[in-house]
């Protein structure tokens, strides 16, 4: 599918070229695929957290109605084990299941129907194994995995079992004195990226042993490199090319059908198609790291901080995935975007039973913005400060130095953030009586008025951009320019609903000066890496590459006279790995750069049963420079409501590691009558160090907005609320 | 899977009197979940969206009679919201504009869930559930119809042809806990209806829809004693204590919102 363009340049309000299709129902999604004569493939699953696998009798699936193939591990030609950082996920379960809903056999079929009860009648003898499942047991249990997979990576080799990583960042003298100290103990649950889109692909074999698969997913190329050695087949015959992406929010890093649906496909020389159902979907990606947080922070009387301690648990579930960055960017982001100059941060990471978990939007920084923005107000309220004045004493500024050692040298408007969100006019109180939709409780009909209480909450939080710690994550662009001056871009970022279609085209229209640029089909057949669409990188990234290239291709133009196809490689500043033993950097740089929101919550609280109404929401974002300003108000919106959804009602809940919530039904993400209007400020301070002067713009709404949310309902409740997602309990009292 | 669709009423018992373990389906709000999510899988379904003597709603010597096939929309427009104002207010609390569109008061008492919206606004009004079977038309009160959680007094050859009840003679109301604020499953729920007689009853606090009654005069103590007439449980959507509490809460809100 190749997009023709509606006209916009750098800077200007364009509408999403996918808006129309995808608002009428006629975008082509991963579960639309269809090739003639293909099978659907199917996975089953343990019904276990933690079993050892006996025996595996596959004799009655095999001749089961319509049956074409089913596989375990032994059917793997290749590696047995992927992983997107560590290869510690078994494709196939091999002698034991970590959790719940782990894959254990494939089976493809002529119909979904048919492949599904085959699943029924695969035999598989589990020996039941004791599941851990309480993070703050694992460093003393049995190992789940045999092998150390994170160790000699550069991290700290932490020899305590079960540790997947263990950081202290040490800063300054930690046990320094102030005139007032606040403590306190967060928490927060499993969130899901609750992605609208199941897990979905198709796979084709060539004919030639080579495999292409159409799959939604945030980074082709990484997909590529885990895929192609458990295929047993090199990276060239393995071709990833990009299908509607229904949502990712990090979800999508991990691969989930891929490597599934090649087997099959090759195993029965069909194209396959795999579609997980929503409860399926549950299990089929990683989640948000549920944490748990001890923190202090000291101050002096005039409220400058002193010293921060603090430390983070973090449950990552059965496999790695990205846990060792996200334990790091949870201990780089524990201060808050506030200058510190003595912290002591010890972040952990440890396996266990329970879901994995990985990327998330806000990876690791909403889980500490939720306890530091927490500390703040506590501190505010010690020293009976203004929480904004507070917040402005201690704001941080290009040229202050991070608990890291990294000092800031490119832009972060943390005090202009702060200041023009807190300026915006609240919204006055509505008089009663009120339709109930517009009360708490919603269309349930359950105040008319009585027990509802205001309050107002105000956070701020901050975020790195673009992957860090000394990883290479380029981004390529290929520029086909022909002779009557049209062009067609190549570059494999993944369009995850976020815009960077509208990105790339808008900044090679703006480089190539002409509006007829088309952009290909995404795909790692035709172009180089353009790294992940993660961590607030893929606008930056894009928009450099494609600047690079559309150069380029002018220059060797002007060269030759003729068509010229040109690809080119962008990188961001190179940064440093962390000191394993003191956290400090050991460069000038951890982190590319940084973005920061600051955000003003209003909510209307029902004391007497719990529930909530957020009524409105206003926010100051630090974007550099917006490319497209619309597309940054939806990300500020949507990234909002990610946050929203956190503090007040989205949880993953388990038993014994089973997730016992897996449905729309009962893991619920905010409707329209629970997510109010956002006002957003756009402040545009330029990145010196980025294209055009762009920052990312996904993550900082959803850092901050959790915080601000649960700041607005301890205002209009009076209490401490240090847990999300805040149940009805905990604001009644029980 | 079989799909039989009948075109009358007695089609329709004489395919359910052939086909005992045929599904009966008119939205489909509960049924295609449970199939989606691969809980049940039907050989055979009863498509009953072509019955007409289903649909609608009519009033006889005072008597109101409600179709199986009531649509929780339909009972949210005039004049039937003004008949029975707990019925329309439950309505509203049913999920998606879409989903009221399609779900019906018989499916919502054919599935017999704890949670069912419909069931404590009935109760307060003292419905009876009609059943049909080949064998013949009964009358049961709606308490003794729902014996448990999903079941109920249904044999396998009847349906739900319709409920019967009185108007609203007195103020009534309905609330609804959900942890959000539409679109939800009821974590608690309250009809109650203020007349010579208090009469409230609750979903999602015991293992069916339960009817508390006691006379006006003892109106401070009803909040107390419908909170102790539950059996709550903690689960997914809420704990047992929070439950009672909520009862209690809802309870105090609507006497004052029916007694004013």
């Amino acid at each position: 599918m190749s997009t023709t363009l509606p006209l916009g340049r750098v800077g200007e309000r364009v509408k999403r070229v996918d808006g129309i299709p995808k608002t009428n129902g006629e975008f082509a999604y991963s579960s639309d695929l269809f090739a003639a004569g293909m099978l659907w493939g199917h996975t089953l699953r343990s019904p276990h957290s933690h079993a050892r696998i006996v025996e595996i009798d596959l004799a009655d699936a095999l001749t089961s109605p319509g049956v074409h193939a089913v596989l375990t591990h032994e059917d793997v030609p290749g590696q047995k084990r992927y992983g997107l950082e560590f290869p510690d996920q078994p494709v196939l379960a091999l002698d034991r299941v970590r959790y719940f809903g782990e894959p254990v056999a494939l089976i493809a079929a002529e119909h979904p129907e048919q492949a599904r009860r085959a699943a029924e009648r695969i035999r598989v003898a589990y020996e039941p194994l004791e599941p851990l499942v309480d993070p703050e047991r694992a460093l003393e249990q049995e190992p789940l995995h045999d092998e150390r997979w994170t160790h000699g990576h550069g991290y700290r080799d932490d020899p305590r079992p079960n540790v997947v990583r263990h950081l202290v960042i040490r800063h300054g003298d930690p046990d320094a004195e102030g005139a007032v100290s606040v403590s306190g103990v967060y928490e927060l649950g499993i969130q899901d990226q609750a992605f609208l889109g199941p897990e979905s692909g198709l796979a084709v074999p060539d004919g030639e042993g080579g495999v292409d698969i159409y799959v939604a997913t945030q980074w082709l190329h990484v997909d590529r490199d885990q895929v192609a050695p458990c295929l047993g087949l090199p990276p060239e015959r393995v071709r990833i090319h990009l299908a509607g992406v229904g949502g990712a929010f990090g979800g999508r890093e991990d691969l989930s059908m891929q490597i599934h649906s090649a087997l099959l496909a090759l195993h029965t020389e069909r194209p396959v198609k795999m579609v997980y159902n929503r409860e399926e979907s549950f299990v089929g990606h990683v989640h948000r790291h549920p944490a748990r947080i001890w923190a202090e922070h000291r101050a002096d009387a005039d409220g400058r901080l002193v010293s921060v301690r603090m430390r983070i648990l973090l449950d990552g579930g059965a496999y790695a995935s990205s846990s060792t960055a996200v334990t790091s960017n949870a201990a780089s982001f524990a201060c808050g975007p506030y200058a510190v100059a003595n912290a002591l941060i010890e972040s952990t990471c440890v396996y266990s039973n329970n879901p994995p978990c990985g990327a998330m939007r806000g990876f690791g920084a909403v889980q500490t913005c939720f306890a530091s923005e927490a500390q703040m107000d506590k501190l505010a309220d010690a020293l009976g400060l203004d929480p904004v004045e507070l917040r402005l004493r201690n704001a941080l500024a290009p040229g202050d130095v991070l608990p890291t050692g990294q000092r800031i040298d490119g832009s972060l408007p943390v005090a202009e953030v702060i200041r023009r969100a807190a300026a915006l006019p609240v919204p006055e109180l509505e008089p009663l009586p009120r339709e109930a939709i517009r009360l708490p409780g919603g269309a349930g009909n359950t105040t008319r008025g009585e027990g509802v209480r205001r309050g107002v909450g105000f956070a701020v939080g901050f975020k790195n951009i673009a992957y860090s710690e000394g990883f290479d994550d380029y981004c390529a662009a290929r520029v086909r320019l022909r002779e009557d001056g049209s062009a067609e871009v190549h570059c494999a970022a993944a369009e995850v609903g976020q815009g960077v279609t509208n990105v790339i085209l808008q900044v090679a229209r703006t480089e190539l000066a002409t509006d007829d640029v088309v952009l290909a089909p995404h795909t790692t057949a035709s172009v180089d890496s353009s790294g992940s669409a993660s961590a607030s990188r893929m606008t930056w990234m894009a928009a450099g590459a494609v600047q690079l290239a559309c150069r380029a291709a002018l220059e060797e133009r002007e060269r030759t006279g003729g068509e010229v196809d040109v690809e080119r490689i962008y990188r961001h500043v190179r940064t440093s790995p962390l000191d394993p033993e003191t956290g400090q950097t050991t460069g000038e740089r951890s982190h590319v750069a940084f973005a920061c929101a600051a955000m003003r919550v209003v909510a209307e609280v029902d004391v007497e049963l719990g529930l909530t109404r957020v009524v409105w929401i206003g926010t100051a974002q630090d974007v550099g420079a917006a490319v497209n300003p619309q597309a940054v108000e939806g990300q500020i919106e949507g990234g909002t409501a990610q946050g929203l959804g956190l503090a007040l009602m989205e949880e993953i809940q388990t038993q014994g590691g089973l997730i016992t919530n897996a449905s729309f039904t009962d893991y619920l993400i905010p409707t329209a009558l629970d997510m109010p209007p956002v006002e957003s400020v756009l402040i545009e301070d330029p990145e010196p160090s980025a294209p055009y002067g762009v920052k990312g713009v996904g993550e900082p709404p959803t850092v901050v907005s959790t915080a601000a949310v649960v700041a607005a309902l301890r205002d209009a409740t009076g209490r401490e609320l240090t847990r999300v997602p805040v149940r009805p309990d905990d604001i009644v009292g029980l | 899977m079989e799909v039989l669709t009948p075109r009358s009423l007695d089609e329709a018992l004489r395919l359910k009197s052939e086909n005992p373990q045929a599904v009966p389906i008119a939205g489909g709000t509960d049924l295609m979940v449970a199939i989606n999510f691969d809980r049940i899988r039907p050989n055979a379904v009863l498509n009953l969206n072509e019955v007409p003597e289903l649909r609608g709603w009519s009033r006889a010597n005072g008597t109101l009679r409600l179709g199986a096939g009531l649509t929780y929309a339909e009972a949210m427009r005039e004049p039937l919201a003004g008949l029975l104002p707990a019925l329309a207010e439950a309505s509203r609390t049913v999920g998606s504009p879409q989903i009221r569109n399609r779900g019906t008061i018989g499916g919502n008492l054919g599935t017999s869930s704890p949670a069912g919206d419909a069931l404590p606004p009935l109760l307060v009004a003292g419905a009876d559930v009609v059943l049909a079977s080949v064998r013949g038309e009964r009358r049961v009160a709606l308490g003794e119809f729902v014996v448990g959680p999903k079941r109920n007094a249904l044999a396998e050859d009847e349906l739900v042809t319709a409920v019967e009840l009185e108007p609203a003679s007195a103020a009534e109301t309905f609330m609804k806990v959900g942890p959000r604020n539409a679109m939800v499953i009821a974590v608690v729920s309250l009809a109650l209806r203020a007349g010579e007689e208090l009469r409230a009853a609750f979903g999602s606090a015991g293992p069916v829809p339960i009817l508390v009654r006691a006379p006006r005069d003892d109106a401070d103590a009803f909040p107390e004693r419908v909170a102790e007439a539950a059996a709550p449980i903690d689960d997914v959507r809420g704990t047992a204590a929070y439950r009672r509490h909520a009862l209690r809460v809802l309870t105090r809100r609507a006497l004052d919102r029916c007694l004013a």
